[in-house]
């Protein structure tokens, strides 16, 4: 199955079984095209995981095996390891996660296919929420983020994934993290009969938009976006020290400006264009160029529907790097297939952020840091 | 005098007080293995065998044993042996313990006490219950010793230049139990100019099992549980936990197979990993791989993630930089015990572990190399000795008096 195959069919159209025909035949043919042309994954995959080679399609399936059998490389290994399944002169972008934890990041080699790839997916998984116009876009975020190339992480490449679904664009905020109250005044005049697209990162939102607007209330000044769309990521980590529930964001947004429709989302760098968007029940939906599998720590077993466990997502997208199927650091859970109540087909999940950090015992200096 | 800085009153004193820390290098040194300490330290531990709190704690109970009287005998014996010399502490001897193995403070106080000095030991902030039964045995006992109640203060602070400066400048010893991190943050503290340190770096250390030996021991399980108290118990970070198994002589495979079995018997009892944990063995794994070291996997991921045994045709120290813990293991099938030569030539090497005849090493010991401080049977890697880490303590805490 090629990719322009799996363009042609809807996002979140296909059951769980047709779905996993789709997602064998092309995860596996990935797996070959990077076990033959990334020599760090072959070594990987014949070493560790004992596949020489894998079998054809046909093989593979009639063993009773399928994408969920397939090997998956831990995401740090892009922050430890250049992999790439291209030659030099084919890159077109490099890509960085932002390293917080670590003073590593990511680097994701892309050509020109996955480049492009990428947006065609992130088209139609977030056209499947906004319709497939394009529509006025209010950036919560300051323009220098996209502007400078040193700050440029994954803040920056979501914005500018995002502005594809733009006719234009305003950044609501200046370089102090202001928001620009009569520049959006007027960007809600110019485009008043239009739905509006508003994005940017969830803690940011709250911090630099939602708190602004609320003190601006005070002094009678209000905006009406209940005809705007939002859409939000980059995880809670931060609100949850606000101690701030996805509920309570969606009724204080409310409260404050009308908008109705949000939508959280799921994404990482290393696999940009598959994102996982939150329906209007509150779930994250893995869409037909992606699935997400949730993994026990003790065997790296499947779990079941309801267990907790590692994420592991994949992804039909990446030609140029090896990196369709990955182990997050992220903790989540499976709580359906095919029967969410919004009617959109596949697994639907909820994450809850990183894996706690292990408590190891012993001398090494790993926590060297908390004693001084 | 070292003008005391204000931020001193943010010392929080387990044993001891501001006054006694001001006035410890006033203090006498005693002589080694003096008569009253070694008393103290034998009522010490004979309440500490007989507190109900302290026996469900084996680490308590082992350090407890360590300083019984008939024991700290034969130490002194070990150092008495010379005539015509005196032995006295050097001073006050200050301790920076490290941050996660609970009983290490108690047993570096114990040698800055034998040696004669005055003790401040820095512990750190993680909460240990060890820490606190011992603390409570150590306080409720120097209130009938009067005199030593001056020469041990144990204490805690957050990270604190001004403190670490302060205690470093009193020091006429500072003995540092690591990591490197560490090692380098205190050592932005001067010490006087006549005062000498001790320092525990981070190491590494290796098991060697010879594969005849093995099979002819008749108690496999027991070598399991030895297995696992050196490595699985502390989640393979300490220093001494092996982190390359080498095996010896005629019947690896064999010896292997049965080996591996009893230790996952063992391990599926006992032990449960962590989610990060079996991410990072996977990741070291993977970047593994991808080394010159012909790596394999045994088994496959999708197998249990408690035990990852990683096979490479080649062991030297630059393996050590793909470390890692938590129940994870390179496995080199050894021919002539010179191959070790590069691994053990390095100052990280610590610890040899051994399941066969310690004589074996001879060989590879006196061919020169700047690792490797000690060889022990398996199982006692974590054995406190007054000699640790190549450094015969006494000797580096006390100092010699010629006449």
């Amino acid at each position: 199955m090629t990719f322009e195959e799996i363009l042609g069919i809807k996002p979140f159209e296909l059951d769980s079984a047709k779905k996993t025909e789709v997602l064998t035949d092309r995860l596996l043919w990935l797996s070959k095209l990077h076990l033959n042309n990334c020599s760090e994954y072959r070594e990987i995959i014949n070493r560790l995981w004992h596949f020489k080679d894998f079998e054809s399609a046909d093989e593979f399936k009639s063993k009773g095996l399928t994408y969920k059998d397939l090997p998956f490389l831990p995401v740090r290994l892009f922050k430890e390891l250049d992999l790439k399944s291209v030659k030099d002169d084919q890159i077109i972008k490099t890509m960085h996660s932002s390293g917080t934890t670590n003073q590593r990041v990511s680097k994701i080699y892309l050509d020109k296919e996955t480049s492009a790839n990428q947006q065609k997916a992130m088209v139609k998984i977030v056209s499947d929420f906004t319709g497939s116009s394009r529509m006025p876009m209010i950036i919560i975020d300051c323009p220098s983020v996209i502007k400078n190339r040193a700050l440029f992480s994954a803040r920056g490449a979501g914005i500018l994934g995002f502005s594809i679904f733009a006719s234009k664009k305003f950044f609501a905020l200046d370089d102090e993290m202001k928001l620009d109250v009569d520049g959006l005044r007027n960007f809600l005049e110019v485009n008043k009969d239009k739905k509006i697209f508003i994005f940017g990162f969830t803690f940011m939102i709250w911090q630099h938009f939602y708190k602004e607007l609320v003190e601006l209330k005070k002094s009678g000044i209000e905006f009406d976006l209940s005809n705007a769309i939002m859409i939000h990521g980059g995880g809670w980590k931060k609100l949850t020290s606000e101690a701030v529930s996805r509920d309570e964001f969606h009724e204080k947004l409310n409260e404050v400006c009308n908008i109705k429709d949000i939508h959280d989302y799921y994404g990482m760098v290393e696999q940009t264009g598959c994102i996982y968007m939150e329906c209007e029940c509150g779930h994250l939906h893995a869409s037909i160029f992606s699935d997400v599998i949730v993994r026990n720590p003790l065997d790296f077993s499947v779990n079941k529907i309801g267990e907790r466990g590692i994420v592991q997502v994949l992804s039909t997208i990446p030609t140029s790097y090896p990196g369709h199927s990955l182990l997050t650091e992220d903790e989540g859970v499976i709580l359906g297939e095919d029967d969410c109540p919004c009617g959109r087909k596949g697994k639907y999940f909820k994450i809850f952020g990183r894996l706690k950090n292990a408590e190891i015992r012993g001398c090494s200096d790993t926590y060297a840091d908390k004693f001084r | 005098m070292i003008p005391m800085p204000t931020s001193l009153d943010n010392i929080d004193y387990l044993v001891g007080n501001k006054a006694i820390l001001e006035n410890m290098s006033k203090l006498a040194t005693r002589p080694i293995f003096d008569d009253e300490i070694m008393e103290m330290l034998n009522e010490l531990s004979a309440k500490l065998m007989h507190s109900k709190l302290a026996k469900n704690y084996p680490d308590i109970i082992s350090f407890a044993f360590w300083i019984r009287k008939a024991s700290l005998n034969n130490l002194k014996k070990r150092w008495n042996n010379k005539d015509n010399f005196y032995r006295l502490g050097r001073g006050v001897c200050f301790h920076i313990a490290p941050s996660n193995v609970a009983m290490n403070f108690a047993y570096s106080l114990v040698a800055g006490l034998l040696s004669g000095n005055a003790n401040v030991v820095r512990l750190s902030s993680k909460d240990f219950k060890q820490v606190d039964i011992v603390v409570d045995a150590i306080n409720e006992l120097l209130e009938d010793y009067e005199k030593i109640r001056h020469y041990i203060v144990l204490i805690r602070y957050e990270r604190n230049k001004d403190i670490n400066d302060y205690l470093s400048l009193m020091a006429d010893t500072r003995i540092i139990w690591g990591g490197d991190d560490t090692i380098n943050e205190l050592r932005t503290s001067k010490i006087k100019p006549r005062s000498n340190e001790i320092t525990f770096a981070n190491r590494y250390s290796i098991l060697a099992i010879d594969s005849d030996y093995y099979l002819e021991k008749s108690d496999k399980k027991s070598v399991a549980i030895n297995f696992y108290n050196d490595t699985y118990l502390s989640d393979q970070n300490a220093c001494t936990s092996p982190r390359i198994v080498i095996w010896l002589g005629s019947r690896i495979d064999e010896a292997k197979s049965i080996f591996w079995e009893e230790n996952l018997k063992k391990i599926h009892e006992k032990y449960t990993i962590q989610a990060v944990s079996a991410i990072n063995k996977l990741t070291t794994a993977s970047i593994i791989a991808t080394k010159d070291y012909n790596a394999k996997l045994v088994n496959t991921v999708l197998d249990n993630t408690s035990l990852y045994r990683v096979e490479v045709d080649r062991v030297d120290s630059k393996l050590m930089d793909y470390m890692e813990s938590c129940g994870f293991f390179y496995e080199y099938n050894c021919s002539d015990i010179l191959e070790l030569r590069d691994i053990a030539d390095n100052n990280s090497c610590q610890t040899l572990s051994v399941i066969g005849n310690k004589d074996m090493f001879r060989e590879l010991i006196t061919s020169g190399i700047k690792g490797i401080d000690r060889i022990v049977e398996i199982g006692h890697t974590m054995d406190f000795d007054l000699v640790w880490d190549g450094y015969d303590l006494i000797t580096h805490l006390s100092r010699f008096v010629s006449i």
